[in-house]
């Protein structure tokens, strides 16, 4: 039926279905790791496969949020031409999955043990109808702060544990003439910014119900109108230059002692490590003010595809060597996440590494651990992209005050659903 | 007489003649077999995707098409986005920047690239270098052009910076981040891609104008703004049409150099229906909302190219 339906849309693109002879010992993948702490971060695996004689083929589409990669993954499977595997963000795993054009891994999984290693709320992304389809790469959860320490220092800041301390600070950092906040003005870091913001005006239940659950009521409520006006404060914080700049661009900022602070997902303290700088001395991280406890999370998967008999192998060798312990620490520990498997021990991580996978463990366990809005884990990509929208129009002054924005988001969501 | 008459009783045998018949047949059918696969590709991939576009509006075509038809959804929702300007919807931003867009492109382009073109044309002495100068901007991708004016006009990068630093500290050029006025900005970069290649166009069209008219008006006293408004301006006509129709095209597809230059804008102020299109098909799955905007853009362009085109062509046989 699919291949039916694609065959059109195959015409259109004009790719012809390439012909495979015998075994190939080659893992195509398509991603959108290509600064310097993610690249770094996937050239781990890389090395793994060569050990064990599959080549690499790599199908890099630049752009952080992957919007770029995954039209090119959609263009490559209306095609037919699938990758044995794909990076991809939560619901997108199970749209493509609907379409039945996803693998099945559901042998390995069993025989690697992943159902009791992966926390439950990941698996509802991993796995479909019954069958493994993709195999998590991590986890990131987004509510953190990233401060450079030498200027907190200079300015004689303290963690701030709740969001008005949040503000003190950053009004210290304004008095001592540094950009209080480095924000990158696109709307999914605005976005991811916001669902910080959220948990932290409404607390774990709110956010539930108005992000995971999309309860309208929650959505139009007084503590969304306070999580707005939140939001609005913290953008008096940023530089005048803040539209359009990449996310890296605003980690180098803290890096470099421009700016004070970033609220970013923990794939920033990828970029800390490429600059060689280190936790604990020259840079501090915080849960967001006011959410310690909670995890909001997005995670990396490998959607694994229904390739041809001749490329299953290769598949399944990465597949396998995704979930290996060994490479779930050494992957990690490189791009700045926490392992997608709980069992996986702390030693190699660094002080964040480590208090990362204690908070996922207690989330995990204590139900506080929810979907990122932002990042597609909250509700399909319709939905997060309304979300997104109303976010950006609010910040950059399309939607002028919370009240609108609050009616905006109700009507954006209801529209998208 | 002779040979004329075996001739002409010779006509009809040859005719008859397989082989003979066969290659003048092959002779008059060469045309069509030649043109036919040109032909065959331009029905399905132009007016075939036309049709499926059309059927895939009146879906409820998500992440991937799918076929049963669900009615007019799609053109409900754009048409009450269509009016949402306060908040602006994305359509509503997408259509008021077309035509802000697709106006000062067009005939910025228009007035700069014939008023270049007419001080070119004074006999000047290197117009060989001239020329090249103002067209090879064309030569370069949206993309080159959307990043080089990106960098330009960034703030803390480009024009406003560097001016900050020779000591013109109360210089201010935001535009590019202001969604108020950032689709101007493209505009900046469109006509400086753009217009010298209208000034070519335009050049070629004056040096085809005959020098007996223009001598025949300087002698009948003609000063200099009306020999340009009278007599060359309205024989530069065609040349007009051709631009007119070079430049709506390219400001309908500028999709990348909006891309480029604004990545979108702040909150998506900058968008174009082309981004529109793209962004409901490609990233929010909303696939039948992207094809009726789609539609929606071929509607519009055929009500403005088909009367222009119609009534131009009419009346050139005189």
């Amino acid at each position: 039926m699919l291949r039916k339906l694609l065959i059109g849309t195959a015409l259109g693109s004009g790719l012809a279905f390439a012909a495979h002879a015998q075994d190939v010992k080659e893992v195509e993948m398509l991603h959108w790791w290509t600064s310097g702490g993610e690249a770094a971060a996937l050239n781990v695996l890389k090395e793994d496969l060569a050990k064990q004689g599959f080549a690499w083929k790599d199908v890099p589409v630049a752009g952080g949020g992957g919007d770029a990669a995954m039209t090119a993954l959609k263009a490559m499977v209306a095609a037919g031409n699938y990758p044995t595997a794909s990076q991809m963000l939560g619901y997108t795993v199970l749209d493509y999955a609907a379409a039945g054009v996803m693998g099945d891994l559901t042998e390995t999984a069993v025989k690697e043990g992943w159902d009791k290693s992966v926390p439950a709320a990941l698996q509802k992304f991993s796995v479909y109808d019954g069958k493994w389809v993709a195999a998590p790469v991590n986890v990131h959860s987004v509510n953190w702060l990233w401060i450079n320490k030498a200027v907190m220092d200079k300015i004689g800041g303290t963690e701030p544990k709740t969001f008005d301390d949040f503000i003190a600070l950053l009004d210290k950092a304004k008095a001592a003439g540094v950009i209080p906040l480095a924000l990158g003005g696109q709307n999914w870091q605005e976005a991811t910014m916001f669902d910080s913001v959220v948990l932290s005006t409404g607390g774990p239940e709110f956010y539930k119900k108005a992000f995971n659950d999309l309860d309208e009521e929650s959505l139009k409520s007084d503590t969304m109108k306070k999580s707005f006006d939140n939001l609005a404060k913290l953008v008096t914080y940023v530089d005048p230059n803040f539209s359009g700049r990449d996310w890296n661009l605003a980690t180098a900022m803290v890096i470099k002692g421009d700016a004070l602070v970033q609220v970013m997902g923990d794939w920033a303290k990828g970029e800390f490590n490429a600059a060689k700088k280190a936790p604990g001395t020259d840079f501090l991280c915080y849960r967001f003010p006011g959410t310690d406890g909670s995890v909001v999370y997005n995670s990396d998967m490998f959607g694994m595809f229904d390739v041809p008999e001749d490329r299953k192998a290769a598949q399944v060798a990465l597949a396998t060597a995704t979930l290996s312990k060994s490479f779930q620490s050494a992957f990690n520990v490189v791009k700045g996440s926490v392992p997608a498997r709980t069992d996986v021990p702390d030693t190699d991580f660094d002080a964040c590494g480590k208090k990362g996978m204690a908070d996922l463990k207690a989330a995990n366990e204590g139900g506080t651990l929810f979907g990122s809005l932002a990042q597609g884990y909250g509700a399909p990509p319709a939905v997060a992209n309304a979300y997104k929208d109303v976010v950006s129009k609010f910040v950059h002054g399309q939607i002028k005050t919370s009240d609108e924005a609050v009616t905006q988001l109700v009507n954006a969501i209801e529209d998208a659903k | 007489m002779t040979t004329v008459a075996t001739q002409i009783k010779l006509t009809p045998e040859h005719n008859a003649r397989p082989g003979a018949s066969m290659r003048s047949r092959l002779q008059d059918a060469l045309p069509k077999i030649v043109l036919a696969p040109s032909f065959a590709i331009t029905v399905v991939f132009v007016y075939g995707f036309i049709l499926w576009t059309v059927y895939l509006s009146f879906t409820n075509s998500k992440t991937f098409p799918s076929y049963a038809i669900t009615g007019p959804r799609a053109y409900q929702r754009l048409w009450r986005w269509t009016f949402e300007s306060d908040p602006p919807s994305s359509w509503y931003t997408s259509i008021t920047n077309m035509g802000i867009f697709g106006f000062l492109y067009i005939s910025i382009c228009l007035a700069l690239g014939l008023f270049l073109a007419i001080l070119l044309d004074q006999k000047i002495r290197g117009e060989g270098v001239l020329r090249p100068i103002y067209l090879y901007p064309m030569a370069l991708s949206f993309i080159v052009t959307g990043v080089a004016w990106k960098w330009f006009l960034d703030p803390g990068l480009g024009l406003e910076q560097t001016l900050h630093q020779w000591g013109w500290t109360s210089f201010h050029f935001d535009w590019i981040k202001n969604k108020d006025f950032v689709i101007y900005t493209v505009v900046i970069a469109g006509v400086w891609q753009a217009s010298g290649f209208i000034m070519a166009m335009f050049l070629a069209g004056l040096r085809g104008i005959d020098g007996e008219i223009m001598k025949a008006a300087q002698i009948d006293g003609a000063t200099t703004f009306q020999l340009y408004r009278r007599i060359v301006i309205p024989l530069l006509r065609p040349v007009f049409l051709s631009a007119f129709i070079v430049l709506a095209h390219l400001a309908i597809k500028s999709y990348d150099l909006v891309v480029a230059l604004t990545s979108g804008g702040p909150g998506g102020s900058a968008w174009l229906p082309s981004n529109f299109m793209y962004e409901y098909t490609f990233k929010r799955n909303e696939m039948a909302v992207g094809s009726a905007s789609a539609v929606i853009m071929l509607m519009t362009i055929t009500a403005i190219i088909v009367p222009y085109l119609y009534s131009e062509l009419r009346e050139r046989p005189r």
